[in-house]
């Protein structure tokens, strides 16, 4: 993470050009002096893009059979989560002053019970997607045609087993209503020769690779989905500092 | 058993179209004419146990009740923190049915006995806990826990005592001994042993398929000084529930069941009912050791 993008990433938060309101005081708001880590300005990009521009999910649609669901599986990625629900109205903005108290319903993972539009509980990685490809299932099962699965994962999540269990199922099932995001910045500690994507694609999924501070490669990519097999976007942001 | 689970599930899947199954392989043959009619509902998805309980949170999630089935070691032992995150944190519930239970396989080794599932699904909370004795007890106990909210497990077994009976979970007294007599609770398949065991002895048989919740009530309705539980699965699995049922009275418990050594051993299921202590002429000993000052 340089400073410079960073900067950036903030200012278009703070100021977005067309009159949606500002992410990035919540942010602050919710930062309250703590030292963040990268990984919560690499996932803000892609969680604007997601909720201001692709999401089919709105604060009175929470419970809406047929709304778009999107499931953090890379829990800790909290923060700008919580700041973007937090902007989007899902919840008061002064819910973000007391994270982790013992009154609060926000934690350092979030939890489906307790924060209304997060649609899963997480924070221990490698359940996300197998909850999406269920989720997306049972949609498909319902007729349920129009409503799409968004999971965001981690580069490094995606050592845990239980990503290829789902990855594989989904893509050999053409299972269409599903769209995986991977925050790919390098901190897999093997790492993934050949690009995140591949592991994707070999099992039959489609897949885009871009620049993760990219607001109109993100939107493109994450619409990209050809609507007969599942969607991954992998989306690379300044690799993770040690 | 599983005959009579796969028609109960099959009439299930094709009566509430809220109704999915979710295999791991195992069983899948069984359920071709169910997959075939409804291939949406019927999710076969390979050697995969994680993603088969992370499936079962996802599809509950939007709705529906899945019913998750392979063997018990696989379901229970390797899947346990989707159980813990994918189902309960998720606030969604789902219907699990095992089989293979405790040593129903001893011939294939340590990595096919699981006598610890019940123990696991009770560090969980609020699931119902069915252990049939028959396979005429296993329909009703299915359809009750799929019509139901809350989460459930159903343990099928390849060992049965001669003759179902019914009931609600209530324990269901089978030989009264009078008041104040010691009282042998008898889970599941274990009851034909017991009663056998102890015919020409004054103790009090009663008989659960539904350990958990386990009927505290009846409990302390029949219960004297002694307490005897009888478990095909782990033993003391139910210790901590009778102890909590009667911290109030001054009272003894033996738990049997089957115990926490790996034996490395093979046989048959009998010979390993012998080697535990669950076959007849091991439960008469354990429970003439107990009661015998009161016997005197």
């Amino acid at each position: 993470m340089t400073a410079t993008t960073t900067t950036t990433a903030i200012a278009e938060a703070a100021a977005p050009l067309d009159g949606r309101p500002p992410v990035a005081p919540l942010l602050e708001r919710i930062r309250a002096g703590r030292e963040f880590g990268a990984n919560v300005y690499s996932t803000i990009d892609v969680l604007q893009v997601l909720y201001h521009r692709v999401l089919r999910v709105h604060p009175t649609t929470v419970d809406d059979p047929d709304r778009d669901r999107f499931l953090l599986s890379k829990g800790h990625a909290v923060a700008g989560y919580y700041a973007v629900l937090a902007a989007a109205e899902f919840f008061p903005a002064d819910w973000l002053d007391d994270q982790g108290g013992p009154a609060s319903r926000l934690g350092e993972h979030p939890d489906r019970m307790l924060v209304p539009g997060v649609e899963i509980g997480s924070g221990s990685l490698g359940h996300g997607l197998g909850l999406g490809v269920g989720t997306a299932l049972g949609l498909r099962a319902q007729g349920r045609l129009e409503p799409r699965v968004y999971v965001l994962l981690g580069d490094a999540e995606l050592d845990e087993g239980s990503n290829h269990e789902a990855i594989t199922y989904a893509g050999t099932n053409s299972l269409a209503n599903l769209t995986a995001i991977v925050i790919d910045n390098a901190s897999a500690t093997h790492g993934w020769p050949g690009g995140p994507a591949a592991r994707f694609t070999v099992d039959g999924w489609t897949a885009a690779t871009v620049d993760g501070r990219d607001h109109d490669a993100l939107h493109t990519a994450l619409t990209g989905h050809d609507g007969n097999r599942p969607h991954v976007v992998v989306a690379v942001v300044d690799p993770k500092e040690d | 058993m599983r005959d009579t689970f796969v028609d109960t599930t099959t009439a299930l899947l094709a009566d509430d179209p809220r109704t999915a199954l979710v295999l791991a392989d195992i069983s899948a043959g069984l359920f071709v004419p169910a997959a075939d009619r409804h291939p949406d509902r019927v999710l076969n998805v390979g050697i995969r146990e994680q993603l088969m309980v992370g499936v079962a949170g996802g599809l509950a999630l939007t709705g529906l009740r899945p019913i998750v089935h392979t063997y018990a070691p696989f379901l229970v032992e390797r899947a346990y923190e989707q159980l813990k995150l994918d189902l309960d944190h998720q606030g969604a519930s789902a219907v699990l049915v095992s089989v293979g239970a405790s040593y129903d396989r001893p011939e294939a080794g340590r990595t096919h006995l699981s006598p610890a599932d019940v123990s696991l699904i009770d560090t969980l909370h609020g699931w119902t806990v069915h252990v049939p004795g028959h396979p005429g007890e296993v329909a009703p106990l299915l359809r009750t826990a799929v019509a139901a909210e809350t989460s459930a497990y159903l343990r099928l077994s390849v060992l049965s005592n001669d003759r179902p009976l019914g009931g609600d979970g209530a324990l269901q007294v089978v030989r009264d001994a009078g008041p104040g007599a010691p009282l042998v609770v008898a889970v599941g398949p274990t009851l034909d042993a017991a009663t056998a065991a102890l015919a020409d002895l004054p103790v009090t048989v009663a008989y659960t398929n539904r350990p958990r919740p386990f009927d505290t009530a009846g409990l302390r309705d029949r219960a004297g000084t002694e307490v005897i539980l009888v478990e095909p699965y782990l033993a003391g699995t139910s210790s901590r529930v009778v102890s909590a049922a009667l911290a109030d009275r001054p009272h003894r418990l033996l738990a049997l069941g089957v115990g926490r050594e790996e034996l490395r051993r093979y046989g048959s299921a009998d010979d390993h009912a012998h080697w535990h202590g669950l076959d007849a002429s091991g439960l008469r000993r354990s429970v003439l050791d107990f009661v015998s000052p009161a016997l005197r």
